[in-house]
């Protein structure tokens, strides 16, 4: 249960704003692709792309084609409902629904649809889904407290058993251990390996160690100045990335001589 | 020695005899400091130096209250200053302005409450709760104020009447309302339209009622004839004075959603209508339904607008789409300009303090009911 993503030419505007330009990059089904790269290079909102989200921003648009196994995701016809429900996101900070309990959080992206689940399927799934995050050990006894009294660590897990529990194809990351400490962070990247086994993961961070422990390949953004547009520098496997980047920029990156 | 430490120190150097005497060091960081009953004795100072100044020019409570307040004021921050610095004697003198402005906000309140309690309250009984004023004529009140009799006669048909038209009048505005902000915060975007939405509901927020209740008269008029008064055309003067107020508070709250949530249920693959049903409104709903009763509250006391829409009646008429109704406003209006007896007053002002005091338990109640609901909707805390 997993896709691979091909983005071919993409251009991602802020209304006239070129904000990444030409980008081309392939990402493998059940791999974990890492985006780094100094702030406000695009590599968030070329994020936002892969799922149309970025379109939710008044102003953003993009040309290009993102092909979901070769469907593309920006054709005319193609609801952007449907794509985002094949490819889930988790955000920067945790944001569980402040009116849900827990196990309403989870089941939110069936109940928001108004799909009808039995009793006994919901709580299969909310189990399946919280143990998926590996979180069900420190709720199951209080599933039906609301999901905003738990620790940051635990709501990001929230949330990410939110996002598999709709069974996406893709799962996209927007750096989902910057508002963490460095314990849960740690669940959370053993959480990404797991992960990996049944979907396709792409993760942005700004934490360089966290792309090389988690990613299999990383793709370096650089931006050449204030105003200009982000661009895909290097993409590559992880391990030549951080070892013998074919980059000087890449390389000055990683080694942390600017950025 | 750090001299934050010293005043740690044990305070009577007597108990360790082990240890020769410390003389205790005044903290470095340390001012001086007005000793606790400071405060309280200025405002004793005060008060009698105001009594003594009002006495001077006539006793009277209002100078009293005058020449003490700044008295104390002037005094407070003044001592303050100069035992304890020109920083702290600020944040005093600010500190009773505001408590000053505070207890001068409060007294039309208090003085209001207690007047309707004081002339309300006698006219309060069953009597006056659940009949109407029909059959009551000038001839019943002679009657009751020479034999002594209890007042009858009473406001149920105008608390009907009341209840009837805010009910409809919510019933038309709540719905308009809160899907005109929907429309400005969800989907406007601040296009020409949405800007343009804003800027008449910011016109209609300045309508005097009298011109919504004209209006409304007029519309009716032009669809039904010009003697078309009911509930229903008073149900909609009021609703164009409620919508601005509804639209208003309900986008204030719909704004300050997290747009967090909204993209967390659109990566869900939800739909925008069901976000903003499911996610947006159960997360304002709180904010909405008490600015919901805020509207409710400026309305239901109006009574220009329902004399020219609804007329006045005696008799308790629950159809809004038929005949006069009273609201009761317009029964305390009556009651007071008018007197069913002109001859004895006395009952019909009793009948309208009585409804005064009705009424300002009726929004009291809404108030309570819209805390209520708030606290009900509000997203829960706790773990």
């Amino acid at each position: 249960m997993s896709k691979r993503i091909d983005v071919k030419d993409l251009n991602v505007y802020y209304t006239n704003f070129l904000a990444v330009e030409d980008v081309n990059i392939e990402i493998e089904a059940k791999s974990v692709t890492a985006f780094i790269g100094p702030s406000g290079c695009g590599k968030s909102t070329f994020l936002r792309t892969l799922n149309r989200m970025h379109e939710v921003i008044p102003g953003g648009r993009v040309e290009g084609e993102v092909l979901l196994d070769g469907d593309n995701l920006y054709e005319s016809g193609v609801d952007p409902v449907t794509v985002r429900s094949q490819i889930g996101m988790v955000f920067q900070r945790p944001n569980p629904f402040p009116t849900m309990s827990i196990k309403d959080n989870v089941l939110a992206g069936v109940k928001l649809n108004n799909k009808k689940i039995s009793r006994s399927d919901a709580d299969a799934l909310v189990e399946k889904s919280l143990r998926g995050a590996n979180l069900w050990n420190e709720v199951k006894d209080r599933l039906d407290k609301p999901g905003s009294g738990l620790s940051g660590g635990q709501q990001q897990r929230l949330c990410i058993a939110r996002t598999i529990a709709v069974k996406p194809q893709v799962i996209l990351m927007d750096e989902p251990c910057s508002a963490l400490d460095p314990i849960s962070t740690l669940a959370i990247e053993d959480l990404i390996n797991e992960l990996k086994n049944e979907f396709t993961v792409v993760i942005v961070t700004h934490n360089m160690q966290q792309a090389a422990r988690v990613s299999d390949k990383t793709a370096f953004f650089n931006i050449a100045g204030t105003g200009k547009p982000g661009k895909l520098i290097e993409y590559a496997e992880t391990a030549t990335i951080f070892s013998n980047p074919g980059v000087k920029a890449t390389e000055d990156y990683v080694s942390g001589r600017f950025g | 020695m750090n001299t934050l430490t010293t005043n740690k120190l044990p305070k009577n150097p007597r108990q360790q005899p082990g240890r020769p005497p410390v003389a205790r060091k005044r903290n470095a960081l340390s001012k001086g400091h007005l000793p606790r009953w400071a405060l309280p004795g200025i405002a004793v100072g005060s008060l009698i130096l105001g009594a003594a100044g009002s006495t001077l020019g006539g006793f009277s409570v209002v100078t009293f209250a005058i020449y003490t307040a700044i008295i104390f004021v002037v005094a407070s921050s003044t001592i303050t200053t100069l035992v304890e610095g020109a920083r702290r004697g600020k944040n005093a003198l600010a500190t009773h302005l505001v408590y000053a402005a505070f207890l001068l906000a409060l007294i039309p309140l208090a003085s209001v409450l207690y007047t309707v309690l004081e002339k309300g309250l006698p006219g309060i009984n069953t009597h006056f709760l659940f009949h109407s004023m029909n059959g009551i004529t000038g001839a019943t009140d002679n009657a009751s104020v020479e034999d002594g009799t209890p007042v009858l006669g009473g406001a149920y048909h105008a608390v009907i009447g009341t209840l009837l038209i805010t009910l409809w009048s919510s019933l038309i505005s709540v719905p308009v309302g809160m899907l005109t902000a929907i429309y400005l915060v969800e989907y406007g975007k601040n296009g020409p339209l949405a800007r343009g939405i804003t800027f008449f509901v910011d016109v209609m927020t300045g309508i005097p009622s009298i011109v919504a209740g004209l209006f409304a008269t007029a519309l009716f008029a032009v669809l039904m004839g010009p003697t078309a008064r009911m509930g229903i055309v008073a149900a909609v003067a009021l609703s164009v004075l409620m919508i601005p107020t509804v639209v208003r508070s309900t986008e204030e709250m719909l704004k300050i959603v997290p747009n967090e949530l909204r993209e967390a249920a659109y990566a869900l693959g939800v739909r925008k209508w069901r976000t903003i049903a499911k996610v947006v409104i159960p997360t304002a709903i709180s904010g909405i339904a008490s600015g919901v009763t805020l509207a409710i509250a400026r309305v239901i006391g109006e009574t220009a607008p329902i004399l020219v829409t609804a007329g006045l009646a005696n008799n308790i008429n629950v159809n809004v789409f038929g005949n006069w109704m009273a609201t009761l406003p317009t029964f305390i209006y009556y009651q007071i300009l008018t007197p069913t007896s002109p001859t004895n007053v006395d009952p019909s002002i009793q009948r309208a303090w009585a409804a005064a005091l009705l009424l300002i338990v009726m929004v009291m109640v809404l108030n309570l009911g819209a805390r209520l609901i708030a606290s009900l909707f509000a997203p829960k805390k706790g773990r």
